[in-house]
């Protein structure tokens, strides 16, 4: 069928099964955005394309399908970087389409022209710049298949005007599932597995360490099978959070710098590490040269890269999560030396009592945030789909809000972007419109992507916004005031009453409360549940509370400053 | 410690940028690095020369192996493999050192490929170490320009 190639492109995102995008139009994207306001496909105009990025990644992460964003040439392009650069560092399947000057313009300077793909190179799984309409099917199918199969990640496909304007001959190619150079390993190396099991069934000590990986694999049940069938307890990273319920008794909750002390003490003293779709980054291992010092290792990735990258590995097996969990689940049934295992509940009980000991801590006087984020979990039954922004009330939320399915989590671990929740949280919301969804930010990460406020309101995103608010950019005042004796060099946000978050949310025509009282917070976040529409809470909360505990930069894992 | 990687990629545009780029974002040092077709016309090979511990050799083969339009890497060893380098050399060369100077030319099996008022500039083919060997040698008679094409490489048999 002859057809344009804006018409191919928006026709080859319908037979992707894509129901909305994300976007921001401008010169070069017209005859894209010109046919998709026929199309089927619903699009959800942001007020900057750094929130059509994140709206399409929070909207991926909560639907484990692909997110799509659009924007423009030049400008357009350079705004979704740092929402690609989020998606790529955790991992989430996003397809960016960009628009780019005509294909004869390209390399003169034209105006709103950047170099999109050389700019976006070290930040997507992979990218193209299209030169032919008749390429647009076999793109789009590609990058679909790229984006949402192996380690996923982000995908950007830049498109000249005058390859949206041309025509071609419209045939969907035949579905695939490798390319010449990508063929993605997920079936487990069968004698590894079998050498996982024998490991585990010597351990004395051993836990589960999870991360990204088991969500994005879909793997929980296949996880939680394994630990229950041999008590073996399970923590998790920032990514990994609702990999295995925080609820259940074999959980220690998150790992690392702001993780539980018991969390970080069992890897210190574990005999075992089954480390499953994590990649021991630096903010898990502290100092990597006194980390886990007894222990073997189990890494079980999708990625051949991540395996022995940061930590030596005994046994590694490359491939999915969820078929290598079942397979490892079957031969450690059919093992013949369960009975033989050796006794754990010695360690059992050490992690029993390290949890008595050093319990995570809600302080009383005045208004707390993690009291605030408590409430938050027992208002919401803990069943409430959480999205946070990044810094310190991202780890109150890590460590308050216990989570206990997978994709009910949401929060940028990798590059830590401030500004990431609000748009995510709208995208989260689309995805999953059934789903009652909160957002915690902070008032710094707030500030930094406010705007959507407007996209929320004019699409009647029914979101929570709680607010914690200290009037800091608490997280590095917290350096501040630990490493750079108390020099609070630039992380004062707030002068007297501005900003004033209730009014800002007011003149979007949203609705907004201030709560300065502890007992004012379950009532506030009770109200919340019930309106309608983006509705926004400011916690004015204490504004020097730290973030304990905290294994310092560079400093081992069981070093940890207010956690003993 | 060195060693020479034959990568296999797709021939289109920008890949030679996707692999140039992943060396040096992820801090690898590129000793030479020489891109050319091969026998097939969607395919071109780069020959790179990085000198990293071992540790990081596997971290480079696995990142390389990552690109969508790498198709295949293969690490050389030095004694399974064949290793050429080509250097052109313009040395200056007056009446008196010009005979000399052919003389070394023929026994490292080079050529004259010009000659000028002052110089003469020569051809020689080899592994490194041949060639830094001649490159020594015409310093003393004072080298004008020179270039070389860094390592290709196939294995043998």
């Amino acid at each position: 069928m002859k057809m344009t190639g804006a018409q191919a492109l928006v026709k080859s995102l319908e037979l992707e099964g894509v129901e909305v995008v994300f976007g921001y139009p401008g010169g070069v994207m017209l005859p894209i955005y010109d046919v998709l306001i026929d199309s089927k496909i619903r699009h959800i105009l942001t007020r900057h394309e750094q929130g059509a990025a994140h709206a399409a990644d929070g909207y991926a992460r909560a639907t484990g399908k692909v997110g799509v964003c659009m924007a423009t040439s030049g400008p357009g392009a350079t705004n979704l970087v740092t929402g690609i650069a989020t998606a790529h560092m955790d991992s989430q399947p996003i397809i960016a389409i960009t628009g780019q000057v005509a294909t004869h313009m390209i390399g003169t300077d034209a105006f709103q022209e950047a170099d999109t793909t050389g700019i976006t190179l070290p930040i997507v799984k992979h990218n193209y710049l299209l030169k032919d309409p008749r390429e647009i099917p076999y793109v789009i199918q590609e990058a679909f298949l790229i984006a949402s199969t192996g380690r996923r990640g982000p995908v950007l496909i830049d498109v000249p005007v005058d390859v949206s304007r041309g025509t071609l001959d419209f045939k969907y190619p035949e579905k695939r599932t490798s390319l010449p150079g990508y063929k993605p390993t997920t079936k487990g190396h069968s004698r590894q597995i079998k050498e996982a099991a024998k490991l585990i069934l010597k351990a004395t000590r051993p836990v589960i360490y999870t991360g990204g990986g088991v969500i994005a694999s879909g793997a929980s049940a296949e996880l939680a099978t394994l630990a229950k069938m041999l008590d073996i307890p399970v923590t998790t990273t920032l990514m990994g959070k609702g990999a295995f319920p925080e609820t259940h008794r074999l959980s220690l909750g998150m790992l690392g710098m702001h993780g539980t002390s018991y969390a970080n003490y069992v890897m210190m003293k574990t005999d075992l590490i089954i480390a499953v779709g994590a990649r021991f980054d630096d903010r898990i291992t502290g100092r990597l040269d006194t980390f886990a010092p007894h222990a073997r290792v189990i890494h079980i990735d999708i990625d051949p890269a991540e395996i022995g990258k940061n930590v030596a590995v005994d046994v590694p097996i490359v491939g999915d999560a969820k078929l290598i969990l079942k397979e490892l689940v079957a031969a450690l049934k059919g093992s013949s030396s369960v009975a033989e295992r050796p006794d754990i509940r010695p360690w059992l009980k050490q992690i029993d009592e390290w949890k008595k000991e050093y319990p995570l801590v809600i302080p009383s006087d005045g208004l707390k945030p993690q009291f605030v984020i408590d409430t938050i979990y027992r208002v919401t039954k803990g069943k409430a789909l959480v999205v946070t922004d990044v810094g310190q009330h991202q780890m109150w939320t890590a460590q308050f809000y216990k989570i206990s399915k997978p994709r009910q989590f949401i929060s940028s671990g990798g590059l830590g972007t401030m500004g990431f929740g609000l748009p995510a949280a709208i995208g989260a919301k689309i995805g999953r419109p059934k789903d009652r969804v909160i957002h915690i930010a902070g008032d710094g990460s707030f500030q930094m992507t406010v705007q959507e406020l407007a996209t929320a309101v004019l699409n009647n995103v029914s979101i929570t916004m709680a607010v914690i608010n200290n009037g800091y950019l608490g997280m590095v005042r917290q350096w501040q005031e630990l490493f750079y004796n108390k020099r609070y060099a630039h992380t004062c946000l707030r002068r007297g009453e501005s900003p004033d978050f209730v009014k800002l949310a007011e003149a979007y025509c949203a609705k907004g409360i201030r709560v300065t009282e502890p007992d004012e917070v379950e009532p506030a976040l009770l109200r919340a549940m019930r309106e309608e529409g983006p509705f926004l809470i400011d916690f004015v909360v204490d504004s020097e509370e730290n973030v304990f505990p905290m294994v310092a930069p560079g400093a081992s894992l069981d070093d940890m400053i207010g956690g003993k | 410690m060195k060693h020479t990687l034959s990568v296999l990629v797709e021939n289109k545009p920008g890949v030679l940028a996707r692999v140039a780029g992943l060396f040096s974002r992820r801090g690898f040092n590129i000793d030479s690095l020489a891109v050319g077709v091969t026998e097939r016309d969607d395919v071109s090979r780069i020959t790179v020369v990085v000198d990293v511990e071992e540790h990081s050799l596997e971290q480079v083969y696995k990142q390389l192996n990552k690109l969508i339009n790498v198709l295949k890497v293969i690490d050389l060893p030095p004694d399974g493999s064949v290793i050429r380098e080509l250097v052109l050399i313009k040395v200056k060369a007056d009446a008196k050192s010009r005979a000399e100077i052919i003389e070394i030319v023929d026994i490292f099996r080079g050529k004259i490929v010009d000659v000028g008022k002052d110089t003469l500039t020569i051809e020689v083919t080899g592994t490194g170490t041949k060639l830094r060997a001649f490159e020594d040698l015409m310093k003393s008679y004072g080298i004008v320009e020179l270039v070389r094409t860094g390592m290709v490489a196939l294995p043998r048999g």
